[in-house]
């Protein structure tokens, strides 16, 4: 059998023009999904609202001694918490394409391999930004005050951004290993819950027993919180933003090739 | 004219392992160019896997298969040019609407904002799904989410298309609508790979059947030679009193030609010719034999299974969570 009598000629791979647009028209799927999925809004937007709100309000005075003082070292905590949780989404996402065969469509057009997981994780930063704005604009409202300037402000965000970037390769993994999205959502749950809480992003590690506060000095949610904290203060950063950075490249060094490959083997 | 050219499909000794199982054992078919090709077989019998691997979701273990002359897995992007795929199970975005699953469709196929809307907006018409355009997909029935579905694989107007047992689980209407939409698609020059678990589906729509059993083809041929061969009817006579049953079987074998199957007091046979009822009829009369059943009806595919391997179509899928038997 010859295979030469191919009937039209057909160009044979995707140019990276094609595959970034792909990548777009991939990330407006997700977003359009907002629209459709209040639960997604509410997980986006509801949770963190009532966070702040809860945090500042009940924990604020036994903590800081007053709701201001409180939400002024609270705050980027908050923020930092969320911004972890959210990056789970990703691999809760990419799961439910894998498991309800939304993946095997897209699998089966003529798009760049990539377009799926790298739309799906450019509509996630966008949600991102919205969370870590919207966190920030209502702890603004209820008295956090930024001394940190445009440049402090816009620092935090491109730290968040990268950070969750980095750990979303872990949801990544975990959304193209687990067999539905539930166990996705457990497993952020059962990892990122005591991740976050055993980390200064809620209260300040005096007052936790001595073995609990070596573990929380050298948690990277601790040192981020501490990076994000001095860039809205406008306080000491470097070193931390310094230390987060280099988590973010550890996780992603170590996490990215693993899900990657996950990943192919999938493609 | 070699094969190349006058068929769009063709697939040589495709082999496919899932650890233990082997789900395609050597499978060779050819669909003619602007045909339909009946893949029947029971459930297991690795219809499904044949299908992913022509539509590059899944590379063989070993052979080859070619679409349009491209091969699937080294030149899988031009593969995926020239194809639809409309699964075994619906996937579609449920979160979306109706008009937005076939918008990001378009979009990803490389056509304009307006293009897109415009294409899906003719498909939805087409498939009666105007009404639920901005529905979202999860409140879809599943006859419209399946026809929803089959709009998806036919927005960039493939030449060939894979149906995975587009009508199981559809009730008898939606299942004539998805028929003539096949037919539809053939008339306007479309290839249509078509699984299918039923004879007579294979029968109305296909020009050429293919069955296979355990990942390996067992019988190919036109819907009318297939027939021939197996019976397209079956043939059951239950007698009033056991007593009868040889007589009953002695003279059903000789106007069928061959001898009944006896399952629990019921006497079948493939027949093709539908004389044979009004024959039997008579020849039980003339013996004065009480009957309590009989019937002529459509041939299942387990009683084609029966016809062409000798033993039942399991279903393998079932039979793997079944304990095994001790005896007593
Ligand atoms: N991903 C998989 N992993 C393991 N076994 C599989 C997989 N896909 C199919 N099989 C097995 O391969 C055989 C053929 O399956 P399939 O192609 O789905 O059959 P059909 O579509 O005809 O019902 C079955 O025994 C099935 O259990
Ligand atoms: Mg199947």
């Amino acid at each position: 059998m010859t295979t030469a009598a191919a009937t039209v000629a057909l160009p044979r791979r995707v140019n990276p023009v094609e595959a970034l647009r792909h990548t777009f028209t991939l990330a407006w799927r997700s977003l359009v999904q907002l629209k459709h999925n209040p639960l997604e809004l509410l997980d986006l937007s509801i949770q963190p609202i009532m966070f702040v709100v809860l945090f500042t309000y009940v924990f604020g005075g036994a903590i800081s001694g007053s709701t201001g003082d409180y939400l002024m070292f609270a705050l980027p905590g908050i923020i930092v918490q969320n911004a972890i949780f959210a990056s789970v989404t990703t691999g809760v996402g990419l799961n439910s394409d894998l498991t309800k065969g939304v993946f095997d469509r897209l699998r089966s057009l003529p798009i760049a391999r990539s377009a799926p997981l790298a739309g799906r994780i450019l509509a996630d930063t966008v949600k991102q930004v919205w969370s870590i704005a919207l966190i920030l604009g209502l702890g603004v409202i209820l008295g956090f005050r930024i001394h940190g300037g445009v440049q402090g402000v816009l620092g935090a965000f491109v730290l968040l951004l990268v950070f969750s970037l980095a750990v979303s390769w872990i949801a990544v993994l975990v959304g193209l290993l687990a067999s539905e999205p539930e166990k996705v959502q457990i497993f952020a749950f059962v990892v990122v819950f005591p991740l976050t809480f055993t980390s200064n992003a809620f209260v300040p590690t005096d007052t936790m027993p001595g073995w609990l506060q070596k573990w929380v000095d050298i948690n990277p949610v601790t040192i981020l919180a501490d990076a994000v904290r001095g860039l809205l203060s406008g306080g000491a950063a470097a070193t931390y933003v310094v230390q987060s950075l280099l988590w973010a490249v550890a996780i992603a060094a170590v996490f990215a090739p693993i899900a990657v490959r996950a990943f192919k083997r999938r493609v | 004219m070699n094969e190349q050219t006058t068929h769009a499909i063709v697939a040589e000794g495709l082999i496919k392992r899932f650890g233990d199982t082997t789900a395609l054992d050597g499978v060779d078919l050819a669909v003619r160019r602007g045909t339909v090709l009946g893949l029947l077989g029971p459930n297991g019998a690795g219809k499904t896997t044949a299908v992913r691997i022509l539509a590059t979701l899944l590379k063989p273990d070993a052979g080859r298969a070619s679409v349009g002359g491209y091969d699937v897995v080294r030149d899988a992007h031009q593969v995926r040019r020239l194809i639809g795929l409309t699964g075994q199970y619906a996937s579609v975005d449920e979160t979306l609407t109706g008009i937005e699953n076939l918008i990001l469709i378009g979009r990803l196929l490389g056509l304009s904002r307006a293009e897109a809307r415009g294409r899906g907006r003719e498909l939805l018409a087409e498939f009666r799904l105007d009404d639920a355009a901005n529905k979202p997909a999860k409140a879809y029935s599943g006859g419209m989410r399946r026809r929803l579905d089959l709009a998806a694989s036919l927005v960039g107007r493939p030449q060939v298309l894979y149906l995975d047992e587009p009508t199981t689980g559809l009730d008898p209407r939606s299942r004539n609508e998805m028929w003539d939409i096949v037919r539809d698609l053939v008339s306007d020059g479309v290839t249509v790979l078509l699984t299918t678990q039923y004879l007579e589906e294979a029968d109305l729509l296909a020009e050429e059947i293919v069955v296979i059993d355990h990942g390996r083809v067992i019988a190919t041929g036109t819907p009318d030679e297939l027939k021939s061969r197996v019976g397209a009817q079956t043939l059951a006579v239950r007698p009033k009193h056991a007593v009868d049953a040889p007589i009953v079987q002695s003279i059903v074998a000789q106007v069928a030609g061959r001898a009944p199957e006896a399952q629990g007091g019921l006497l079948t046979v493939p027949v093709t010719d539908p004389a044979v009822l009004p024959a039997v009829v008579r020849r039980l009369d003339e013996a004065e034999v009480p009957i309590g059943e009989l019937a002529l009806r459509g041939s299942s595919l387990d009683e084609v299974f029966l016809a062409l391997t000798g033993h039942r179509a399991e279903d393998r899928t079932e039979d793997q969570n079944e304990p095994e038997r001790i005896p007593a």
